[in-house]
């Protein structure tokens, strides 16, 4: 520090304190609706402290779902989710170290086409081509399954960057000392380039997870079979799947119990995480 | 674009196989698709589907006529320049807090990047619930103040709903980035500064901000196009472009025309207006890259 301003420190943390309240504030407040029982929402404002019904309003939701709301029970929903997320983070890592492997130790013809069909997928998220990308799902028969729901969003080209950036900084001995002792490509894919890249994987994993886990606009238009539904699309059933004020209680604790996952995947692994993020992005 | 100097050779087959599921899937359901967006904003169908007719421009020329669609745009520029602006500046504001700590940085850090993890519909449910106008915590203490809330009736009021939402999930994003940028302006150049008699502020405005406005920049493309494409579950999950249109932006519109209202030429028309869009920004987070490589 340049100076010693203890005021100015005294502001600074004043001012972070205010801030992360503001921040954790909704969170705390889904926390403490997800508590009550459902009669304290008739009586107006919402309470501040934490009710006695947890555990009855989180069963609820886990084992029983609405299903008069057309709300699956949220155990199904999280597996659901859990499912798609693996599948994506898992397939996403999967197909990028190949191709990063291609692109990167192999000379061939159409290098640079592949390299640019795959940069191409960078640049168009889902939602601005729901329509024609809907129909190609439809017409392959991949409505209402887990394949219908991750493959599409499996080829995306930020994991192949990430990727082919870090195999561009193994060192060039690597490749030489495996040819010696004759290993072949895969060999040398295996036994060297994969185990260098355990760190980046996890980075990689943690960042396809919480996206896979997040998805909203494709499990919404892919599934109408409720056994398929992901619990973040499911929220939305449950709130506007009946006429009536939607019953507060039991949406907040399906919000607390969507949000969860993703977030301690964070918590615990902050450092992988901020490296995923801050890498992928250069 | 390089390779490795020594690479494997009599392999003629093996590189694409390996390259064959990512570009299979490419193609299945990145390329084709688009391409037949391209193409089915050209077609016209008749009210019953039965008969499809070639009509070149024309759905573009009757989307730029509609004012429909022009509030539209009006309401996503609306809502994607006060999202950055609200996200940025507040994570900006919190980054330059933490990077004085010393002790306490990482514990503020993990407080403040949670929030990355919630998804946008998820965020935009616990910002509904707050306000919502009946149980929520804030109409309540907006009472006391004289603020009538409702935004199922006030347009204003759900903007101001949406654009919280959104900027609330984006602040985590924002605020890691800046965080890295801050820490990497020398010390040295503060401190000649200092020495200098520049005040606090004078050194943040002149000296920071200034090595900053890369990191700024990049967010600003970043955040617009989150506010534009990955917003679609705040808007979807909360006031479903209500009301009186008021929060429909564009890519909620090209959801509905195309799934609910069911006409597809226009809604293809749309997104091929999007893609442009998508294109042109990141022509542009492009070039500044490359910018900044010589600077």
């Amino acid at each position: 520090m340049v100076e010693n301003d203890r005021w100015g420190i005294f502001l600074a943390h004043l001012i972070l304190i205010v801030g992360v309240a503001i921040v954790v504030f909704p969170v705390y407040v889904a926390l403490i609706a997800s508590t009550h029982a459902p009669g304290t929402f008739l009586q107006g404002v919402m309470p501040l402290l934490p009710g006695s019904h947890a555990i009855e309003n989180y069963s609820t939701v886990i084992f029983e779902g609405r299903s008069n709301a057309g709300a699956p029970p949220i155990g199904l929903m999280l597996w659901n989710s859990f499912v798609m997320a693996m599948m994506i983070a898992v397939g996403k890592i999967a197909i990028s170290l190949l191709s990063a492997f291609a692109i990167v130790y192999f000379r061939f013809r159409f290098r640079i086409f592949f390299f640019w069909i795959i940069f191409i997928t960078l640049m168009l998220p889902v939602e601005v081509r729901i329509v024609p990308t809907y129909q190609v799902v439809a017409n392959l028969g991949m409505l209402n399954s887990y394949w219908g729901l991750s493959i599409p969003l499996i080829a995306s080209a930020t994991a192949t960057f990430l990727f082919r950036q870090f195999f561009m900084t193994v060192p060039e001995e690597m490749l030489e000392a495996a040819r010696v002792d004759g290993a072949g490509p895969l060999k040398f894919f295996k036994d060297i380039l994969l185990p260098l890249s355990v760190t980046n994987i996890a980075a990689m994993f943690v960042i396809m997870f919480i996206y896979g886990w997040n998805q909203y606009l494709w499990p919404l238009l892919v599934t109408n079979d409720e056994a398929y539904y992901t619990v973040v699309m499911g929220i939305q059933r449950m709130v506007t799947g009946a006429d009536s004020e939607p019953l507060w209680h039991l949406v907040m604790a399906t919000v607390v119990l969507a949000a969860l996952p993703p977030i301690l995947v964070i918590l615990f692994m902050q450092r992988l995480f901020v490296k995923g993020l801050t890498e992928t992005e250069k | 674009m390089q390779t490795k100097r020594m690479t494997f050779t009599n392999n003629r087959w093996l590189p694409y196989l390996l390259l064959a599921p990512q570009v299979t899937i490419t193609l299945i359901f990145f390329v084709w698709p688009a391409s037949q967006a391209l193409w089915q904003s050209m077609l016209r169908q008749d009210p019953f589907g039965l008969r499809t007719t070639f009509v070149w421009f024309r759905n573009f020329e009757r989307l730029f006529a509609d004012p429909h669609y022009l509030v539209s745009m009006k309401t996503t520029l609306i809502f994607s320049v006060s999202t950055t602006l609200l996200a940025m500046s507040v994570s900006l504001l919190f980054a330059v807090m933490v990077n004085r700590m010393i002790r306490s940085r990482d514990a503020y850090t993990t407080f403040l990047v949670w929030p990355y993890a919630v998804a946008p519909a998820v965020a935009g449910v616990l910002w509904w619930f707050i306000f919502n106008p009946s149980v929520g915590i804030l109409p309540y203490m907006l009472r006391g103040i004289g603020i009538e809330w409702n935004h199922r009736l006030e347009s204003s009021h759900a903007m101001i709903l949406v654009v919280i939402a959104a900027a609330w999930k984006q602040i985590s994003y924002n605020f890691l980035f800046f965080l890295a940028g801050l820490q990497s302006i020398p010390q040295s150049l503060i401190e000649a500064a200092a020495i200098d008699g520049a005040s606090r502020s004078k050194r943040f405005w002149t000296i920071v901000f200034p090595l900053l406005s890369p990191t700024t920049f990049f967010l600003m493309v970043v955040n617009i196009v989150y506010a534009m494409f990955d917003t679609f579950g705040v808007i979807h999950a909360t006031t479903a472009g209500g009301p009186a249109q008021a929060t429909n932006i564009l890519v909620y519109k090209v959801y509905r025309d195309g799934f609910i209202g069911n006409n597809l030429g226009s809604s293809a028309a749309q997104s091929v207006v999007l893609m442009g869009i998508v294109i042109v920004l990141t022509v542009v987070q492009f070039r500044w890259i490359e910018r900044r490589v010589n600077y």
